[in-house]
């Protein structure tokens, strides 16, 4: 049976640097940070006291209060960019086999702040239990699938997949393969996460993952950059509309770009770590490129998973000269977390927005605050630093990797 | 309107996004202000914690409508 071909008929994005796609890409383009002193509660006493948290986002402005209450934020972020999304792919949803339509989402936590509000709750009462009744299915990380289902109607395939920071990926690769398969027509995959709150914040800063430099936000985030100290951790979510090609011919949809490979594997290594030389990420991108029929050659972009952490950086581009050889000098690398900061399981659903949009625009958004290049790192690989690029891109090949040893990465092609 | 009743208008609006007009003695929560099962939990659950009463299953099973709220948190609120 011959695969089916899967394009990208509709984004959405709601972003630490820009609130919907077309802001969202303004910001990358630009290479505007994201970070500043966190605002959802008092970080005085915490080692990080910045984050990269969504600006002026009032959800009544999407979704009716009352229903708005029984989410958590990762679930408001889903509705919003699952709605920009759908609208922007011009589906009728009226036309549509819903039953053949999926939602396929991505968190690595989901609702992190309502289970920390009903524990606290509970902990400063005299141990009388009073949850909420709307706490566990506010917390559970599917309510974000099960919400936009409910929303559109689509009765297809709906879940989360959770594989930490390559949550997203995960799921966009399900997605395209249930397409591929012919299962499903249409699917909203994507991802969201918004694990700015005392316990994500206090419990990375326990990992001592999250970067410490406090008196400059703007350039904690700083992939590649000698000085790095860490992630800085993003709120928000973005969404992709996935179709079945022939399906999107056949409405007339704009198409913006083809998937055309996912590649995972695990480091089988440590919980945290990730894999000294880079086994496990070189892995899924061989894997990606197996899948996609391709040449290490064929590709002109690589969105790399980037984080800024000390031991994550080095080895993800130590995978890459294994993989790619020579051809790693001739293309271009960056890792848009410099600005977004990372959104654990939505950093999949940011970064494939970026992917798509760098193809729509022949345009490479930069790795920011890159004052001092790791001098582990060979000078002659293009890590786009502080400015944007124009660039002919074809195929570009975006990297996830999550605690776990998760590694899931995606290939888009021009089309 | 009795302060009790001005109380629990003001949750039911609050947590139903209902407008204040519906919010009559005879409107039930599920058959007239839109509410479900986990709507109901919940304002049981705010009655309980706003007039600091508690309300017992079998009880809360007999409070449907907004006018059987008041009455009962008339007579049981300390």
């Amino acid at each position: 049976m011959a695969f089916k071909r899967v394009v990208v008929t509709g984004l959405g994005a709601i972003t630490p640097i820009g609130n919907t796609v077309e802001e969202f890409w303004h910001g990358l383009s630009n290479g505007v940070s994201g970070a500043a002193i966190i605002t959802k509660f008092d970080a005085s006493k915490f080692r990080t006291k910045f984050a990269c948290e969504v600006k002026n986002f009032d959800v009544t402005q999407f979704i009716p209060r009352q229903d708005a209450r029984k989410m958590d934020l990762f679930t408001q972020y889903a509705m919003v960019a699952a709605d920009e999304a759908v609208k922007d792919s011009g589906l009728d949803l009226e036309q549509i086999n819903k039953n053949k339509a999926g939602v396929i989402w991505g968190s690595g936590i989901g609702g992190l702040k309502t289970f920390e509000e009903e524990v606290i709750n509970f902990a400063s009462g005299d141990g009388t239990p009073k949850f909420n009744p709307f706490f566990i299915p506010k917390m559970i990380a599917d309510s974000a699938s099960g919400q936009i289902s409910i929303k559109y109607g689509f009765r297809g395939p709906n879940y989360i997949t959770v594989s930490a920071c390559a949550s997203t990926n995960n799921a966009i690769i399900d997605a395209f393969n249930y397409i591929r398969l012919g299962r499903v027509q249409v699917c909203i995959s994507g991802g969201s996460e918004a694990a700015i709150t005392q316990a994500g914040i206090g419990g990375f800063n326990g990992l001592r993952a999250m970067s410490e430099r406090n008196d400059d936000p703007a350039t904690g985030s700083r992939p590649y950059d000698k000085d790095r100290d860490g992630f800085v951790l993003g709120d928000g979510g973005a969404a992709l509309i996935l179709e079945e090609y022939e399906h999107a011919i056949a409405r007339g949809a704009k198409i913006y770009c083809e998937i055309v490979g996912g590649g995972m594997s695990s480091d089988a290594y440590h919980i945290t770590a990730p894999h000294p030389e880079g086994f496990g990420a070189f892995l899924s991108m061989q894997d990606a490129l197996e899948d996609a029929n391709m040449k290490p050659e064929e590709v002109d972009y690589i969105n790399t998973h980037g984080t800024s952490t000390p031991l994550g950086d080095p080895q993800e581009i130590k995978a890459i000269e294994q993989l790619f050889g020579e051809h790693t000098y001739q293309m271009s690398i960056s890792s848009t977390k410099s600005m977004t900061g990372h959104l654990l399981g939505a950093a999949g659903a940011v970064e494939s927005v970026a992917a798509v949009l760098a193809i729509q625009h022949q345009m490479v958004p930069p790795t920011i605050n890159l004052f001092n290049i790791d001098e582990t790192i060979d000078p002659r690989i293009d890590l786009t630093p502080n400015v944007a690029k124009s660039k002919k891109i074809d195929v570009v090949l975006s990297n996830c990797f999550g605690f776990g040893g998760h590694n899931a990465t995606l290939i888009f092609k021009k089309i | 309107m009795s302060a009790i009743a001005s109380k629990v208008t003001k949750i039911i609006v609050e947590k139903l996004g209902v407008d204040e007009s519906e919010v009559t003695p005879e409107a039930s929560f599920t058959n007239d202000l839109g509410a479900d099962s986990l709507d109901t939990v919940e304002l049981i659950m705010e009655f309980e914690k706003e007039f600091n009463v508690s309300i017992p299953d079998d009880q809360a099973e007999n409070i449907q409508t907004v006018g059987q709220a008041i009455t009962y948190l008339e007579e049981n609120s300390k």
